[in-house]
């Protein structure tokens, strides 16, 4: 029998897939949503020091091949989320934590501050490549940041910790090696890509109000699968993929080159809440074809 | 793929395959059937602007919607912002959209003229819909959220369902579309807070009486939310099923940016709404009591 759970980091999931951050995540009942219909794990929308409103509508929108946002980070600020985020055992599946701040020092403030044993980990996003003052824009994708900010956050928490990267971070090996050493638990790979620039040619302006924005779905895919790929040679911590994952095929792919679960957001869009159920299906479907007992066993075999 | 791979695909998900075809891999799904999906604004013309009361304005446009009474568009002005908007009318050959001024997005918007352009991506979300066994209807309305609701009516008319029509405002100078709800073959009741036209009173007055009197099959509603928590708590008092139309901030409309999940049940209103009706309104925790703003935090019903 084809066995879809995982333990990666210290957490077990149930299935390998896990709820993105910025996708649904605003409330607790939204991670439930997406439990109830198959996540196997999710990672709440990132939250700040300070309550933001991020930027202003076309914040999100398709393009031929995927997807762009430029958010902006909304979210009610440290107070409001840490009322909302109570008693995380109804939400089914483990629930991760999503943090973000200007500089190491506001990550550690967001670590001792913001998390509580409630979360089963949490993810520090050093990615996020449209917000002034944070991510790639803060220069935090650089391995020098990546150390100094995993550091600061390490001293701070004993929860597991997954450092979330950038596919524009190169050599991006030598970012997990960075962030590996400062003492994290785990890498997702990657955030999304870019900023792009997509126009509405009628109206003459980019359609996101940010005017650029990150490129997900289908067309990060190949890049993600290759940073996965990367990390995978530099480092020893698991991997959790991320970047364009709407089916089972494309886990499988992340699975191969060496990535132990898969995270899901733009892949909602496509074919909805169920996307989850739907991607563990198909993933045991292909498990029992060809041969797979456990996740494990695929893991890293093009890279072994 | 080839085609023909592709029609032994589908054929093999029908299970109408018999013996000795060409073995194709259980896990070989077809991605046509969602990898082509693709949500983008269209600019349109405003073709026309006719005011509807002191503060509202219905903008037109040519362009073949296919929406249904309850569905909502999202609008865009470039540079400015993007919001949802519920369609007041439909002709197939094009649509309307009936949009107060009570902010800065819609004081930028009442600055286009007829002629100019705005972005328009939808029809989104789910319509009011008919319940084949509602012979007896109740529909209540509340400033422009009689828009969709006059559109269902005069559907619902024709096909010989009898429709009570009750539309409230403040007052009279906040009523809309009478003159288009006169035409209705309805039962129409009209109030207004300061009695300045109709029955001086609020919108549950008639209802209530109307569910005392009638054996009513369905409750449509559609306005401020504290009006409709008051709609739906009479009809569940008179045990009869309401589909109430819900309000809440968005801004992808396609169900993935998570501001519009509501309490109780986590789903996105945009998808899953913003019609809704009674049986999920009672796990809605949050229903008549808060939303949430554009950071997610929660803002209370005064």
């Amino acid at each position: 029998m084809a066995d879809l759970a995982v333990n990666i980091a210290g957490l077990k999931l149930k299935n390998p897939t896990i709820l993105a951050s910025g996708i649904l995540g605003v409330t607790k009942d939204s991670l439930k949503y997406a439990v109830q219909n198959g996540a196997g794990a999710c990672v709440i929308k990132s939250i700040s020091k300070e309550e933001r409103k991020g930027h202003a509508a076309p914040n999100m929108h398709a393009i031929e091949g995927g997807f762009m946002n430029a958010v902006g980070y909304s979210n009610p600020g440290l107070e409001k989320a840490q009322e909302e985020f109570q008693n995380l055992s109804e939400v089914g599946a483990p629930v991760i934590a999503s943090i973000i701040g200007q500089d190491a020092d506001e990550f550690a403030y967001m670590a001792e501050h913001f998390l509580s044993d409630e979360f089963a980990a949490v993810e520090a996003v050093l990615s996020c490549p449209h917000t002034p003052g944070y991510g790639t824009l803060a220069g935090q994708g650089t391995p020098k940041a990546t150390e100094e900010i995993t550091k600061k956050v390490r001293a701070k928490t004993k929860l597991p910790l997954i450092i979330k990267v950038s596919p524009e971070s190169q050599p991006i090996g030598e970012i997990a090696k960075a962030a590996e050493a400062a003492g994290a638990d785990a890498i997702t790979a990657v955030n999304t890509m870019g900023p792009g620039i997509h126009l509405d040619i009628q109206a003459r302006k980019p359609v996101l109000h940010f005017g650029k924005g990150g490129v997900s779905g289908p067309a990060l895919r190949p890049i993600a699968v290759r940073c996965i790929s990367d990390i995978y040679k530099s480092v020893k911590i698991p991997i959790i993929g991320c970047g364009g994952v709407t089916c089972g095929r494309d886990a499988v792919e992340m699975f191969m080159v060496g990535a132990s679960a898969v995270q899901i957001g733009t892949g909602v869009y496509y074919r909805g809440v169920e996307v989850f159920r739907l991607v563990s299906e198909e993933i045991k479907t292909f498990m029992e074809e060809e041969g797979f007992n456990s996740i494990k066993e695929m893991v890293g075999i093009v890279n072994n | 793929m080839l085609k023909s791979n592709r029609e032994t695909i589908k054929q093999y998900n029908n299970k109408t395959i018999i013996g000795k075809v060409i073995k194709i891999m259980k896990s070989s799904i077809n991605m046509n059937d969602w990898i082509n999906k693709l949500d983008k604004s269209v600019m349109l013309k405003i073709v026309d602007r006719v005011k509807e009361t002191s503060n509202v304005d219905t903008f037109y446009f040519d362009y073949r919607l296919n929406s249904r009474p309850g569905q909502f568009v999202m609008l865009w002005l470039p540079e400015i912002n993007e919001k949802p908007f519920s369609i007041a009318y439909d002709t197939g050959e094009g649509f309307g959209l009936s949009i107060a001024k009570v902010g800065a997005f819609t004081e930028e918007l009442f600055q286009k003229k007829k002629g100019e352009r705005v972005g328009i991506r939808g029809p989104y979300g789910r319509p009011f819909w008919k319940e084949k066994d509602a012979k007896n209807v109740v529909m209540v309305g509340g400033g422009y959220g009689v828009a969709p609701l006059a559109t269902l009516a005069e559907e619902l008319a024709k096909e010989g369902v009898k429709v009570h029509f009750i539309s409230g405002a403040r007052s009279q100078d906040l009523l809309l579309f009478n003159e288009r709800l006169k035409k209705l073959k309805v039962e129409l009741y009209t109030t207004t807070n300061d009695g300045s036209y109709g029955t001086k009173g609020v919108v549950t007055d008639p209802l209530r009486e109307i569910l005392r009197q009638e054996k009513i099959d369905l409750v449509y509603c559609c306005g401020k939310e504290q009006m409709e928590k008051a709609v739906f708590d009479l009809c569940e008092e008179a045990k009869v099923n309401a589909q109430v139309s819900v309000e809440r901030y968005m801004k992808c409309g396609i169900g993935v940016c998570g501001a519009c999940s509501v309490d109780g049940t986590g789903a996105p209103t945009c998808q899953k709404g913003p019609v809704i009706e009674s049986a999920t309104l009672r796990k809605i925790t949050e229903f008549g009591k808060y939303h949430r703003g554009g950071s997610g935090k929660k803002e209370y019903f005064k």
